[in-house]
Order: C-alpha cells, then sequence, then structure tokens
C-alpha cells in the first residue's frame, strides 16, 4: 500500500511536517475561531437584549402596523406589519424592473452613440456618461426629488403632453389602459396568431437549415403574427381596450395611472446613474470585437446588418452579460436609497418599522435576507441565460 | 538583409486634412450624421442658453461662500482649525517631494492643488485674510518641498514609508487628545467626506486581498467562510448594513464606546472590502499556473510566492477594477447622511433645511456634485495613467 506513495521512498514525514495535517489541523482552529466569534457575538447580543427589555422572535409581526405608506398595492394602516413589509418589498420590485427596463435602453443608447462616427454625438454621449458616474447616486436621487421634481409647477398650472400625459408636483399622470369585456375574443385571437406564428418559426428554421445559409429566422413568423393580432383588434366587436385619461376633478386627477413624486424622482435617478454605467460596459463590449471579424464578415459577403447580428453580437453579448448583470443587481440593491425621500420601499418600511417596535436584529434581518433572495435569484437566472448565450454563440 | 528591411514597419503618411476636411470627415459625412449633427446642436444651443441664463441671472450663488466653511469641515470648531491645515501642510511635504521624486502623475497633480490654493487665496470674496495666508503657506510648501526632493531618487522608499506613516499621524492631529482635541462627533463636510473614504480606501484594500486569497486557498474551511462573507456583504445594500452598524454595533459589542464616525467608517471597511476581494480574484485568477509552479519550483514557499510572484502581477492587471471600487466607496460615503453624519451632502442638506437659504437645492447641489466629480474624475484619470506607465495589456 505504501509503495506507491512518493513519501515511501525518504520514509515517513513526520504529521508536524505533513502539509496535509498541518492545513486540516488549521481549519479546525480557524472554524473555532469563527464559531467562538460567533457565539461571543450571540451571547453579547442576548445580554444587549436583555438590557433593553426585547425578546428576539418575530411576534410583532402580527400586531398592527398602525403607519401609513403612501404608495403599492392596496394597504391599510390597520394591517399587520408583515403586510406592511410586503408593501415594502412589491414597491422595491416595481421600482427596480421599471428602472432596470429604462436603464437598459437609455445605456444602449448611449454606448451605441459613443461608437458613433459623428464626433459630436460621440462626445455629448462620453460627457453624460463621465458626468453621471461621477457623482453619487444618492445625491442625484436628492437632487431630482428636491430641485426638480418639487420645482415642477403645481396642480392648476400642470405641464400636459398629448393631452393625456400631466406632469406637476404632486406627480405624473399617463393615460392607463383599461380591460373590457372583448378582450377575452382578442385574446383568442392573439393565441391563434401565437400558434401560427410558431408554426412559421419552425417553417422558416427548416428552410434556412435545408439552404444552409444564415437569415432571420423570424422573417415570417413577426409580420403573420402582427397582421393577425391587428386583424383581431379591428374585427373584435367594441376594442378590447379603453384608455382612462387622467382628468383634472376638484384639486387634484383622477383616473389614469399616477408616479409619485417619489417613485419619479427614484426612477428617473436610478435610470440615469445605471444607464451611464450600462453605456460603458456595451461600448467596451462591442470594441472588444476585434476589428478583423468585421472585416472578414464583410469579406465573405455579409451585409451591414448580418455582419452585427451574426458576427460582432454573439461576440460581444457574452461579455456584456456578466457585467450587466452585476449593474442590474446594483440597480436593485440602490433602490433602497428610496429611505432618503421617504418612498415607501423595503428599506424605508422597515425602518420605519424598526423605530416604531425597537426589534432592529429582526426587521435587518427580513431586509438582508430579502435582498439576498432578489440578488440570488437575479444572479442565477442571468447565469443561466449567459450560459445559453455563450452555447448558442459559439 | 533585404528582408529584414521589407519586414519594417512603414508609418501610414501624416494626415494633412485641414479643419474644412475634418468637419466633412466627422460630423457630415453622410446624411443621417448631418442631421444628427445638426439636431445635436440645436439641442446643445437650447440646454447651454437655458443653463446659462439660470446660472448667471436666476441662481443666487451667494449660499456657496456664505456657507464655505461648513462645506469644508463642517462644525470643526475654529480655534482648532489650524489642525486641519498641520494636516494639509502635512500632505503638501509629501505630495511635494513625491512630485519632486517622480515627477509626471505625481507632478501634475502638485501643479493643479498649487493652482487651486492660488486662486483660493486672491478669491475677491469670502475668505479671511488668515485663511488666505494659509493657502499661499501651502503653495510654499509643496515648492519648497519639491525642489528638496527633486532628483535623490535614494529618498524614495522613505517618501513611500511617510506615505503610509502619515494616515496614523494625520488621524492623530485631526482628533488631537481627551478632552482638549476635537470629537469625532465635530468633524464635518469635505473633511469628513475625505476621512471616511481615505480610512475606507486604506484599510479595505489590504483587507480585500487577503479575503480574495483566503477565497482561492486549497483549505475548503477557509474558502467557505471567505466565500460566504463575500457574497451576503455583496447581496445587501450598503444603507442597510450602516443601519446595521448603526444599530447593532452597540448591541452586540456592549461595553465597547464606538463612537458613529468610526461606527461608519468600520461599516465602509467591511462592505468595500468585499467588492475589493472580486476584483482581486479577477486579477488573481489571471495569473497562469506556471507562475505558482516556476515559484515553487524555486524553491519559495507560499508567502514569498504570493508576495513577490502572484500578487504583483495579479494587481497589476486589475488597477483600473481597483480604483473603480476606490472611486464607488468615495461615492457611497454620502450614505452616511442617512444615518446622520453630516458628511458633504450632509451639510448640503442641513444648509437648505435652515430658513435662510429654503429653495436654493439646485445652486447647492450642483456645487456638491461639482466637488464629487472633481475627486472622482481624478480618480479616474490618475488610474488611466498608471495604467499606461505599467503597460497593463503589453506584457
Amino acid at each position: 500500500m505504501e509503495n506507491n506513495s512518493p513519501t515511501a521512498a525518504s520514509g515517513k514525514i513526520p504529521f508536524w511536517r505533513d502539509v496535509r495535517v498541518l492545513g486540516g489541523l488549521f481549519q479546525v482552529v480557524f472554524l473555532l475561531g469563527v464559531i467562538l466569534l460567533l457565539a461571543i457575538l450571540y451571547t453579547n447580543m442576548l445580554s444587549g437584549l436583555d438590557s433593553l427589555g426585547l425578546a428576539l422572535n418575530f411576534n410583532f409581526l402580527q400586531d398592527e402596523a398602525g403607519f401609513d405608506i403612501s404608495e403599492g398595492i392596496s394597504y391599510d394602516p390597520s394591517d399587520t406589519y408583515l403586510k406592511a413589509f410586503w408593501v415594502g418589498v412589491l414597491n422595491t420590485l416595481k421600482v427596480s424592473i421599471i428602472g432596470i427596463v429604462c436603464a437598459t435602453l437609455i445605456g444602449l443608447l448611449f454606448g451605441i452613440a459613443r461608437l458613433s462616427s459623428n464626433w459630436l454625438i460621440r462626445t455629448i454621449a462620453a460627457a453624460y456618461v463621465e458626468c453621471f458616474r461621477n457623482i453619487p447616486l444618492l445625491l442625484q436621487i436628492i437632487f431630482w426629488y428636491t430641485a426638480v421634481v418639487a420645482q415642477l409647477p403645481n396642480v392648476r398650472e400642470s405641464l400636459s403632453l398629448f393631452g393625456g400625459v400631466f406632469i406637476n408636483n404632486r406627480g405624473v399622470y399617463l393615460p392607463s389602459p383599461e380591460p373590457t369585456s372583448s378582450l377575452t375574443i382578442w385574446l383568442w385571437f392573439l393565441g391563434a396568431g401565437l400558434l401560427l406564428a410558431v408554426f412559421l418559426y419552425i417553417m422558416r428554421w427548416r428552410q434556412l437549415q435545408q439552404l444552409d445559409r444564415p437569415g432571420f429566422r423570424a422573417k415570417w413568423a413577426l409580420p403573420a403574427f402582427l397582421i393577425v393580432a391587428l386583424c383581431g383588434w379591428f374585427l373584435t366587436p367594441g376594442r378590447p381596450f379603453t384608455l382612462d385619461l387622467p382628468a383634472l376633478q376638484g384639486f387634484n386627477y383622477q383616473g389614469g395611472m399616477r408616479f409619485t413624486p417619489e417613485f419619479f424622482a427614484l426612477l428617473v435617478g436610478l435610470s440615469i446613474y445605471t444607464s451611464a454605467f450600462i453605456a460603458e460596459i456595451v461600448r467596451s463590449g462591442i470594441q472588444s470585437v476585434v476589428k478583423g471579424q468585421r472585416e472578414a464578415a464583410r469579406a465573405v459577403g455579409l451585409k451591414e446588418g448580418q455582419t452585427l447580428r451574426l458576427v460582432v453580437l454573439p461576440q460581444a453579448i457574452p461579455i456584456i452579460v456578466p457585467p450587466l448583470t452585476s449593474q442590474y443587481l446594483n440597480l436593485a440593491k440602490n433602490s433602497s436609497l428610496a429611505v432618503a425621500i421617504a418612498f415607501p420601499d423595503l428599506v424605508s418600511v422597515g425602518n420605519t418599522m424598526l423605530t416604531q417596535t425597537g426589534q432592529a436584529i429582526p426587521v435587518i434581518a427580513m431586509i438582508m435576507v430579502s435582498y439576498l433572495i432578489m440578488s440570488l435569484t437575479t444572479s442565477a437566472a442571468m447565469n443561466w441565460y449567459n450560459r445559453w448565450i455563450t452555447r448558442i454563440g459559439r | 538583409m533585404e528582408e529584414q528591411e521589407l519586414t519594417q514597419e512603414i508609418k501610414p503618411p501624416v494626415s494633412t486634412k485641414g479643419p474644412g476636411r475634418w468637419l466633412k470627415d466627422n460630423l457630415f459625412n453622410t446624411w443621417y450624421n448631418t442631421l444628427l449633427t445638426c439636431l445635436a446642436l440645436v439641442f446643445l444651443f437650447f440646454a447651454f442658453k437655458g443653463f446659462l441664463t439660470w446660472a448667471f441671472t436666476e441662481a443666487e450663488w451667494g449660499v456657496i461662500p456664505a456657507n464655505f466653511r461648513l462645506f469644508m469641515v463642517g462644525s470643526y470648531p475654529q480655534e482648532q482649525i489650524w489642525r486641519v491645515w498641520t494636516v494639509i501642510y502635512i500632505l503638501s511635504v509629501l505630495m511635494g517631494l513625491s512630485a519632486g521624486l517622480w515627477g509626471g502623475l505625481v507632478l501634475r497633480f502638485a501643479v493643479v492643488l498649487s493652482g487651486v490654493w492660488f486662486i483660493s487665496a486672491l478669491l475677491p470674496f469670502g475668505f479671511e485674510l488668515s485663511t488666505r495666508g494659509w493657502c499661499l503657506g501651502a503653495i510654499a510648501m509643496i515648492a519648497v518641498s519639491f525642489f528638496l526632493g527633486r532628483d535623490r531618487t535614494g529618498l524614495r522608499s522613505w517618501i513611500l514609508g511617510g506615505w503610509i506613516l502619515s494616515f496614523p499621524v494625520i488621524m492623530g492631529v485631526l482628533r488631537g487628545f481627551g478632552e482638549n482635541g476635537v470629537l469625532t462627533s465635530r468633524w464635518g463636510g469635505l473633511l469628513l467626506t475625505l476621512i471616511l473614504a481615505i480610512s475606507g480606501i486604506v484599510v479595505s484594500f489590504p483587507l480585500g486581498v487577503f479575503l480574495a486569497l483566503c477565497r482561492q486557498s486549497r483549505l475548503p474551511v477557509i474558502r467557505w467562510v471567505s466565500t460566504t462573507y463575500i457574497e451576503m456583504v455583496r447581496g445587501v445594500p450598503l444603507i442597510t448594513i450602516l443601519f446595521m452598524g448603526n444599530v447593532l454595533i452597540p448591541i452586540f459589542m456592549p461595553g465597547f464606546d464606538i463612537n458613529q464616525v468610526l461606527r461608519m467608517i468600520l461599516c465602509l471597511i467591511f462592505f468595500s472590502a468585499a467588492y475589493m476581494a472580486e476584483n482581486v480574484r479577477g486579477g488573481l485568477q489571471g495569473v497562469p499556473r506556471g507562475q505558482h509552479e516556476a515559484a515553487q519550483a524555486v524553491g519559495l514557499n507560499y508567502v514569498q510566492t504570493t508576495l513577490f510572484i502572484v500578487l504583483p502581477q495579479a494587481l497589476r492587471s486589475v488597477i483600473p477594477a481597483i480604483v473603480g471600487q476606490f472611486i464607488a466607496l468615495f461615492k457611497d460615503t454620502s450614505l452616511v447622511s442617512v444615518i446622520g453624519l453630516i458628511d458633504l451632502l450632509g451639510v448640503a442638506r442641513s444648509i437648505l433645511a435652515n430658513q435662510d437659504w429654503l429653495g436654493l437645492q439646485a445652486e447647492v447641489y450642483l456645487f456638491v456634485a461639482f466637488i464629487y466629480f472633481v475627486f472622482c474624475y481624478a480618480m479616474s484619470y490618475a488610474s488611466q495613467d498608471i495604467e499606461t506607465d505599467l503597460g497593463v495589456g503589453k506584457h
């Protein structure tokens, strides 16, 4: 048994010089040290809580919250703390998701603008990026909230766009689509269109495979779907949606969708700040594709659009996605700055709960676990997407 | 011989285009670029016109000079202000010496800094005579030490040591001793922002490197503990960590009277270290396996391999990411104003809460934003310069 071991020739190594034994020993000591530290903190915490007269449990979540929350799903001050926290979680999700969409669009626009052959456009985009990523986000959010949104005209003198969008210092009012009874009929049309589209997509895919040349796979499916959807829209008796326009009634606008000033300022701040980073990611991702690849693509006769879609993007996207993911996560985490302008996100609501009940440890633990769940889910989803895109790209 | 000459690079001919040609190539080369240029010009015209009209006719900039002291040092007591100037002088001497020894980037920064002092000394409003004197003194310090340090390459390691030693000295000078000193609760404004950022950067960097090495360790327990820490910290927003530090440190460590500034510094360090660790890990993974093996083959042990072979290569390749993290930390210090510290942003908010200065949000916040911008931009400029100096990507 020992003949195969390299130590056999020079005799047995004493255990105090065996790297594996030392490593194992060191780990045990280290682990004991960590456990000891945690134990000390735990006992400290218990005695600290004792002197404050608090018990460590989550029972307070069933108590009546008693504070109002200015936006989110329907909630009443007589609801429980748990419900209040849930409202905060949903508000965080809402601002994060809308923010991610806006930041991506703006970032994409400026990232491409930075690569423009037009010097002026390139310079404006560079100035935008440098300006917004070098100023703290908190300052930007407070600036948008106090220096821009709060200075908007009052309700009577609202700015109005296209007769349906109203902007004043109480918020932004947008028309909202209201589903009518004929929506179900239209949904049937959409379903049929989707089936047709899938069928055409597969047909086209097969055809392209037989021809053995690249092409736009949704070339038939997309127009077919759009035609069916449009026909359905006009053939349905009555329209599937009506637009609910906000209208001035008494002292405020009623109807439509309303973004509160807090939500609007937070959304603008988050979107613009993150878009500056996304623009840089997009730019460096596209630039990282070596010039020879483009030239080669042109040489084999691909058109400009095909070069971008078949050569540049498949190589740029795997480079862009990982940093993009971390920007999305940053945006979600940064939405916690809402606490500075009193937008009721989960940190803001949690903070109110903390001051009212004094239950610092459970509340902070709940906030942190919520963010950890969000972070881990997002990065898992993005990793999956990244693997998928890498596989089809290569 | 012929063949060698053939492989020589021939430089492209020097461009002889005039400005007209440049305009045509860069602004009006296609019809849609012409359209974009025109639209951008119209947009720029109205944006600049609007901003300049506001800035020169409507804006009340008086709020800035009237509160300049607050912006810079918060409520640091006037009779102790010599402490701040002593610190500035210590740094000026170090900077002047470094500028003389290394030239290049440090010299450029020293020149810009002297320029700022010079302008502050000559500004027609705002400062008292003594302040102007202090400013001119700072220029003298930089200039004298520049000529002292010039080309004395032997001093280099001493100056590096001086920079490292200056950190505790500065903290000591600013705080003073006991009741005669300045309590940290009186630190504020830009001074506090810089203290938070510099302490965070100075401590979180080695801690981050250490965490990254732990995460790359062969010993699983160390790897797990480090990974758990890094991922937990990176998964939650800084503001929750600051809340936690503010509320929970007193509960977890009763008996230790840690003041609020120190608590916030600790939070910033622990937060930033996790991000730093991830950046450094990227560099560590980029060091080829052969480098470890070669180091082992010549008989270096783990510590030597790490210090002399792995880290120099790893850190050099991640300089941009590390400076990016420094910039992020600098911006993140503004979050302490939510907890109630009076840093640069906190000062701005407290001034705006004052009856005399109501409604001047735009002026005050633009001024503060400008200060943040200058520091962040200087850091990213330095990063690009160091990158070129070290030849990242060339080796």
